[in-house]
């Protein structure tokens, strides 16, 4: 059973390895003669306008509770998705069902203004 | 120890490790991020005990969505980094008198219960088949939890669009 999560093990091990190995050797290889412009967060890029540790804007948090019911929508799409061709037409017309409810919110949110950033 | 074993353990202790940041961290940012090892690790522990759609659901779900609300959370409040966390020591007595009912109640039951030990089946994947359950036994429940999902979705909206509206008449 785990055979078939050996490509996600294997990713993850790479992932963590080519971080720590890039960090330290940039570190331990790097030529290293800093200046101030070097030192700024994005260097060759913005001028950074303030601190990061900064309130956020309630419009983010608003986004995120919009998008975590899009998110809990996926999980009933996603089994369907995984054999769409043995389910054929039925499994088809069922979940776009499912989907037209769905998108009665997406629409209401839409034209509520929900989606508006201002 | 074979392969299973290490990767049960090695996800256990990344669970309890990380959960033990997130209760014992002084910064709540640290407590957030570290929140998100410890989903992971539930995702994987769930994995091995072969309930991999239940593992898809947490990831989504957990790490995708929820933690990403919670860490909006915690940008939304007034001092981030300087927060006063208030994790003194109250009620001693009765506290650990409790914590040893409840632990000595939870040991005698692991130590009861007649554990009944399967042996490793031939295991294929869950979501074949709960995508086919879906759609044809259980097409019902399914339109009523979307049915619910739309009512969620109305419910945010409305939130929302009072919210919005007000920081607008400021």
């Amino acid at each position: 059973m785990l055979e078939s999560y050996y490509p996600i093990f294997l990713m993850l091990g790479i992932a963590v390895l080519f971080s720590v190995v890039m960090l330290k050797a940039s570190t331990l290889f790097g030529p290293k003669r800093p200046t101030d412009e070097k030192y700024t967060t994005y260097e060759s890029g913005m001028e950074p306008v303030g601190q990061a540790r900064d309130r956020f804007s309630v419009k983010f948090y608003m986004v995120g509770v919009l998008f975590i019911l899009f998110d809990i929508e996926l999980v009933f799409l996603f089994p369907y998705a995984v054999n769409f061709y043995e389910l054929g037409l039925f499994g088809f017309v069922v979940i776009w069902i499912f989907l037209a409810i769905q998108l009665i919110g997406f629409i209401y949110e839409w034209k509520k203004g929900a989606l508006e950033w201002d | 120890m074979d392969l299973y074993a290490f990767f049960f353990y090695f996800f256990a202790v990344l669970t309890v490790g990380s959960a033990f940041v997130v209760v014992f961290s002084r910064n709540i940012i640290y407590s957030a991020f570290a929140l998100m090892f410890t989903f992971f690790g539930v995702a994987a522990l769930y994995v091995l005990l072969y309930a991999d759609f239940v593992a898809v659901t947490q990831l989504l779900v957990y790490v995708g969505g929820i933690l990403v609300l919670i860490i909006f959370g915690v940008m939304l409040t007034t001092k981030v980094f300087s927060v006063e966390m208030k994790t003194g020591t109250l009620n001693l007595l009765p506290a650990t008198l409790f914590t040893a009912i409840i632990a000595g109640m939870l040991i005698f039951v692991f130590s009861a219960t007649d554990w009944n030990v399967v042996p490793d089946q031939e295991w294929d994947t869950t979501v074949y088949g709960i995508g086919a359950l879906l759609v044809n036994e259980f097409i019902l429940p399914m339109q009523v939890a979307g049915v619910l999902l739309l009512v969620a979705m109305i419910g945010a909206v409305m939130m929302a669009a009072r919210d919005w509206t007000k920081l607008k008449s400021k």
